[in-house]
């Protein structure tokens, strides 16, 4: 069970007021007609699925319904920070390209 | 292999069970196999053994990380059926239902397989409507399928509340009288031992931390324990690690892994003899040869590799459970545990090739493949086997998400199991 902090309401909620989206950070091609049948494929369906940190969308619903990304750790469920959409995360692993 | 029969049964309570022989052996890895399997769940096990059993292939080495069936297949709700929509998915599920009406004869390993039928509720005119289509279309292929109303519902489960008076009223059912449940981890050590017996190598304890891959070509795998092994082809069975696997060769899959929950209760006398699943109010619940009742929740939202989620997934199913079963509210709930599952977009497995040559993926099976156990295996094998993807395996592709031909079974999936 999670306790998340919303840095819009600048509060701890529980987890039952939020829902994730998954991976963030997936950028919307710049020229979608370009795009070949791979392109799109990789762009709605292949994610990068990590055992270890994660960064994701999550949706405060029932509160202030707004957007924001969490970093969590996938086999702890450790939450090591939460920033808003738009930002970049500062923790990141050593692997990881946002 | 020792044969197991009633007759060994007495001859061995005359030693006092003390001469039992070792159900597999404990090998140490040869330097190069034909196959290597990594991942020692059901699917993975299965997959040995026909390799070996039915396609003459028997340098196999199954690698798993932990021990066998620790994984979901250790960890499921056991249910077993074959009513998917699309003719690709069903024809695949109904494969697996065939292998698995002769299974603990052709393993020598009962596997308890109890085909006691399976109810997918409907509680509103559109579930109704989408049971009727698949219902249909099950029986275009073949498979044994019905529609009924909620009085014949109330028949066939007479502790269910089916009046009109519920929140979501039970308005009818899908009804598959040969589907029903499975003992879990005999299915993962009959295929083990069946595997062994053909000349398989099985390493528990021993994980896979790296692919070999030499010019685009995956030559074997390196172990924690044993170092390198090498291999003509290896398959990935790793189900919610699928995806660690797959970054091993530098690729993405279009899976995230889920923890998935479930729950028994203390056991109780025989009070529900069939399997009932309800998509709309989300839960699902059987009852053991034991007594506990089993019950199955939906994934948790958020990815997550610890074999845990959050206790609100389970509040919310046992709400669901009491709505369709007030007589179990005093019932006490005795253990809870998560597994790992691999969910895919269009709730379809993957068996695949790959990017990498002569390296095979089998896993998407999310919250529903303890049921395909059989026919993955087999479809995989003949696969593995031949270097060429069987016809029930191919419209699994993993690249079926860039042509676009999805098979849409989240209506036969659901919450379903
Ligand atoms: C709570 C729950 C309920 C479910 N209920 C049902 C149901 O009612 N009906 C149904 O049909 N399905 C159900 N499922 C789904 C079903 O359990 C799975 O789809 C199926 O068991 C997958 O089998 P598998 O052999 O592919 O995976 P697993 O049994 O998970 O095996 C994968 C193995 O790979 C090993 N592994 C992973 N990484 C490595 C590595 N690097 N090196 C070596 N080994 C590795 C793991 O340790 C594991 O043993 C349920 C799942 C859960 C969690
Ligand atoms: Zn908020």
């Amino acid at each position: 069970m999670f306790h998340i902090y919303c840095p819009h309401c600048c509060e701890h909620r529980e987890e039952e007021e939020f829902h994730v989206k998954g991976q963030a950070h997936i950028a919307r091609p710049v020229d979608p007609e370009a795009l070949s049948d791979e392109e799109w494929g990789n762009y709605l369906y292949f994610r990068k699925n990590p055992r270890g940190l994660h960064h994701e969308l999550w949706v405060h619903n029932a509160g202030c319904r707004k957007f924001f990304n969490v970093t969590r750790d996938t086999v702890t469920y450790e939450i090591k920070e939460v920033y808003k959409v738009g930002e970049q995360p500062s923790v990141v692993s050593p692997a990881d390209k946002v | 292999m020792q044969h197991y029969s009633g007759f060994g049964l007495i001859k061995h309570s005359l030693s006092h069970h003390e001469n039992w022989q070792r159900a597999w052996r404990n090998p140490t890895p040869k330097k190069q196999y034909d196959v290597i399997v990594i991942g020692g769940g059901g699917h993975g096990l299965a997959t040995a053994y026909y390799l070996a059993k039915e396609f003459g292939v028997t340098n196999v080495a199954v690698v798993e990380k932990g021990y066998l069936g620790g994984g979901n297949t250790g960890r499921n709700t056991t249910i077993v059926r074959s009513n998917y929509l699309w003719d690709e998915a069903a024809h695949l599920y109904e494969h697996a239902m065939g292998l698995w009406e002769g299974l603990s004869q052709d393993l020598n390993y009962n596997v308890m397989f109890s085909q006691r039928g399976v109810l997918n509720l409907g509680h509103t005119l559109q579930d109704m409507r989408d049971i009727h289509r698949r219902v249909n279309a099950n029986r275009l292929n073949g498979i044994d399928s019905e529609a009924l109303d909620a009085k014949q519902v109330q028949e066939i489960v007479p502790h269910m509340d089916c009046s009109a008076n519920t929140r979501y009223p039970v308005l009818g059912a899908s009804w598959q009288p040969r589907a029903g449940v499975a003992r879990h981890d005999a299915v993962a050590w009959g295929y083990a031992r069946g595997a062994d017996a053909h000349g398989v190598d099985i390493f528990q304890q021993t994980e896979v931390t790296d692919l070999i891959i030499e010019d685009g070509t995956c030559v074997g795998v390196r172990t924690n324990r044993y170092g390198d092994i090498r291999a003509e082809r290896v398959g990935s069975v790793t189900a919610g690690n699928s995806s660690v696997i797959a970054a091993m060769g530098g690729f993405e899959l279009p899976l995230e892994s889920h923890p998935l929950q479930a729950l028994v209760s203390e056991p109780v006398k025989p009070i529900l003899d069939t399997v009932v699943m309800s998509n709309h109010v989300h839960g699902y619940i059987s009852q053991s040869d034991k007594g506990d009742l089993v019950i199955g929740a939906g994934i948790d939202g958020y990815n997550g590799y610890g074999q845990r989620g959050s206790f609100p997934t389970i509040e919310h199913t046992l709400q669901a459970i009491l709505e369709l079963f007030p007589i179990f509210s005093r019932v006490r709930m005795n253990r809870q545990w998560g597994g790992i599952v691999d969910t895919c977009p269009d709730a379809c497995p993957i068996i695949s090739e790959t990017p990498i040559k002569n390296l095979y993926f089998n896993c998407g099976w999310g919250t529903g493949g303890f049921k395909a156990t059989p026919g993955s295996g087999h479809v995989f094998a003949a696969s593995l086997a031949k270097g060429d993807m069987h016809p029930l395996a191919k419209p699994f592709s993993m690249f079926r998400f860039h042509t676009g031909a999805l098979v849409d079974e989240h209506g036969a999936a659901g919450v379903a199991h």
